[in-house]
């Protein structure tokens, strides 16, 4: 029997306000696969997002939802997650939203390493202000604010996610939704940050001037610049150009998760504990 | 209701306030003249369960602290004017999806850096809109150290009983004076705190935004499973985004008729000395101390002076500013700005003859500076 969405969706918001074909559908219908999987109860979820086309991502979905300014989707939600610390909370955001506007959020939600699960959905292009370039768009592309083509270097949101800190960090692409779910499913288990940079299409406003304006062509380009980290970790530094690695790119099971620590803080004001000291962060055996 | 005698500056009162206010969780970024009420929180707060957090910005700080009251618990942030202008835009957001949050503002002199460590009241005009749309603030101005702690306690009321942002402007003077305070006892204040409106009917049925067109949204806390939705766009009853003509027109409409309407419940000021007084002084905030000081020196000289201090600056209580500007002749508006309250006792007043002592190069008011432009009016 077909998977029924209906449980998790708002089913009366539908259709939604995203253009036919767009990866932003396939990326929901993953994740409402993944909480399934896992047995999320929908009250004791929360699903922040931003501005801009993935910003309506958090209307479809039935739980509670916050739909907030551009690029400030972590600030909100770490406020949601340290009163809530038992609760599972989710960041939907753009690159506009997440790289841009957002990035010094981004990178302090890495660095606290505080149980969010943030899933960038990466176009490559502001899609729904009309084609303007993103810190994602790459090089020698058409946009609107670059027609003679960008100069604007490709930021490589995974690594940054791994130098700031977050504790699990991978990349999948719309062109395979199966592996987009379980890269949620091993995500949304971590305790910690983690940062789901999702690559999804946008035919309309990127495709469209840039030779690919139809969604299977843009597909077609998404599938041309990934390859799995596997495939990648091979490959030499020339081979590399241009490419991206898919999978699990880095996840440090014991890395300590901020509302943990704020927890610990909480103890030491109660005189419950000692006060905090190096130790404290000691790894794991 | 007993009062407690303690000694403390005005930024510890309103860290004290907000504990013995209930609040939960405080969400901000160091900013001079304001940080004493972060680093006081830091150590209050974990202590109660509770959670402060320093962000990485202004902007991050004010958000947090919105989401934690979206979940549902009492949160307040503080900071100073140049904080202000950095948390405008989420500030907007809380108006527009009516989440209560207590802001204070420890203004200190502007524009922009301005003078970090002097006093000013440069952000009266900016609490009126510090956002942009339209939406009706409620601005509370501390006048005195007691003030610090009853006017934050009023303001989490307010928010929750309004649904907005308040503010509380405290000042440079006030925020880093210390002296003796008279407050309430910790169980007075909790004792005064009215739980939150909640629906509690079958969830299919909730509409969150589905009130009176006098009335503010009823948002019940997350995760008790009544899933909704709150965003910073126009939005219909059940607080989803529309274009509607007429939802977005009573949207924005209800968003003035909930406070305009029960103006009653929220008018604060204080009136010093007034019956007789053929000088009417208006002053608010720590400039309301020095100008009770002149009042005093002027009677002593047989000049009959007395001071109307405004304690809720926005919606300003105007009646009442009417009420006195009808009955007294010579009036003068004492501010450490240009005369952003002026426009408003001019506007309240209908008249224009409205004279001015304004100081704006961060140092304090004394109460001879008073004395001497009462007598040469």
């Amino acid at each position: 029997m077909a998977f029924n969405y209906d449980n998790y969706l708002r089913v009366d918001k539908m259709p939604t306000l995203w253009c036919w074909g767009c990866g932003d559908g396939v990326i929901l219908k993953s994740f409402i696969r993944a909480i399934d999987e896992l047995g999320y109860n929908k009250d004791d979820m929360c699903v922040v997002s931003g501005i801009g086309c993935s910003g309506r991502f958090s209307s479809y979905i039935d739980c509670n939802t916050v739909h907030t300014t551009h690029g400030r989707t972590i600030a909100f939600a770490t406020g949601i997650k340290l009163a809530n610390p038992d609760k599972k909370v989710f960041c939907i955001a753009g690159d506009g939203d997440a790289l841009a506007i957002g990035g010094n959020h981004t990178i302090h939600g890495c660095r606290r390493n505080i149980d969010l699960n943030f899933i960038l959905i990466n176009n490559f292009i502001y899609g729904l202000t009309n084609s303007q370039t993103s810190p994602t768009t790459p090089k020698g592309f058409w946009t609107v604010t670059m027609q003679k083509g960008n100069i604007d270097p490709t930021f490589d949101a995974c690594k940054l996610a791994i130098a700031a800190g977050a504790s699990f960090v991978g990349r999948e692409s719309v062109t395979d939704p199966k592996k987009i779910e379980k890269l949620f499913i091993k995500g949304f288990q971590h305790k910690g940050f983690s940062f789901f940079d999702i690559f999804s299409n946008c035919h309309i406003n990127l495709g469209r001037k840039n030779k690919m304006a139809n969604a299977m062509e843009n597909l077609d380009w998404i599938d041309s610049i990934i390859v799995s980290k596997t495939k990648f970790d091979k490959m030499s530094e020339e081979e590399r150009e241009g490419l991206f690695p898919t999978g699990v790119l880095h996840h440090d099971e014991n890395a300590p998760e901020y509302s943990d620590m704020y927890e610990q803080v909480r103890l030491a004001h109660q005189g419950k504990r000692k006060n905090i000291t190096a130790a404290d962060f000691a790894k794991k055996a | 209701m007993a009062l407690r005698e303690i000694i403390s500056s005005g930024n510890e009162l309103a860290a004290h306030a907000a504990i013995d206010a209930g609040c939960k969780f405080f969400g901000g970024y160091p900013i001079t003249p304001s940080s004493e009420i972060m680093h006081e929180l830091s150590d209050l707060l974990p202590e109660i369960g509770g959670t402060c957090i320093q962000m990485e910005d202004e902007i991050a700080g004010v958000a947090c602290a919105i989401g934690a009251s979206m979940s549902g618990v009492r949160a307040m942030t503080a900071t100073s004017g140049p904080g202000i202008s950095l948390k405008a835009e989420n500030l907007g957001l809380a108006q527009i999806a009516e989440v209560p949050l207590v802001v204070v503002n420890v203004m200190r002199g502007g524009p922009s850096t301005g003078l970090p460590t002097r006093v000013s009241q440069g952000d009266v005009a900016q609490a009126k809109n510090p956002s942009h749309g339209d939406y009706k603030s409620i601005t509370l101005c501390a006048g005195n150290l007691a003030e610090c702690y009853t006017e934050t306690v009023r303001a989490f009321n307010l928010a929750d009983r309004f649904m907005q942002p308040v503010f509380v402007l405290l000042d440079e003077t006030l925020g880093h004076m210390h002296g003796k305070a008279m407050i309430p006892a910790p169980e007075d204040t909790k004792a005064g705190i009215k739980p939150k409106k909640e629906f509690t009917g079958d969830p299919a049925e909730y509409k969150p935004y589905g009130v009176a067109q006098d009335e503010p949204a009823v948002l019940n806390p997350m995760f008790k499973g009544y899933r909704y939705h709150f965003t910073g766009l126009h939005h219909n009853d059940t607080g989803f985004p529309t274009e509607e003509i007429e939802t977005c027109r009573k949207l924005i409409e209800r968003l003035f008729n909930k406070v305009e309407a029960h103006q009653e419940e929220i008018d604060s000021y204080e009136e010093y000395m007034l019956d007789d007084a053929e000088f009417l002084i208006i002053a608010y905030g720590s400039v309301s101390l020095a100008a009770k000081e002149a009042i005093r020196h002027l009677r002593a000289a047989g000049i009959k002076a007395g001071l109307f201090r405004p304690i809720t600056l926005w919606p300003s209580p105007a009646a009442r500013i009417k009420h006195w500007t009808d009955k007294i002749q010579k009036v003068l508006c004492v501010e450490l700005n240009m005369g952003q309250y002026r426009d408003e006792i001019q506007r309240a007043s209908a008249r224009l003859d409205i004279d001015g002592l304004f100081k704006v190069n961060g140092r304090a008011l004394s109460p001879y500076e008073i004395v001497e432009k009462v007598k040469g009016m």
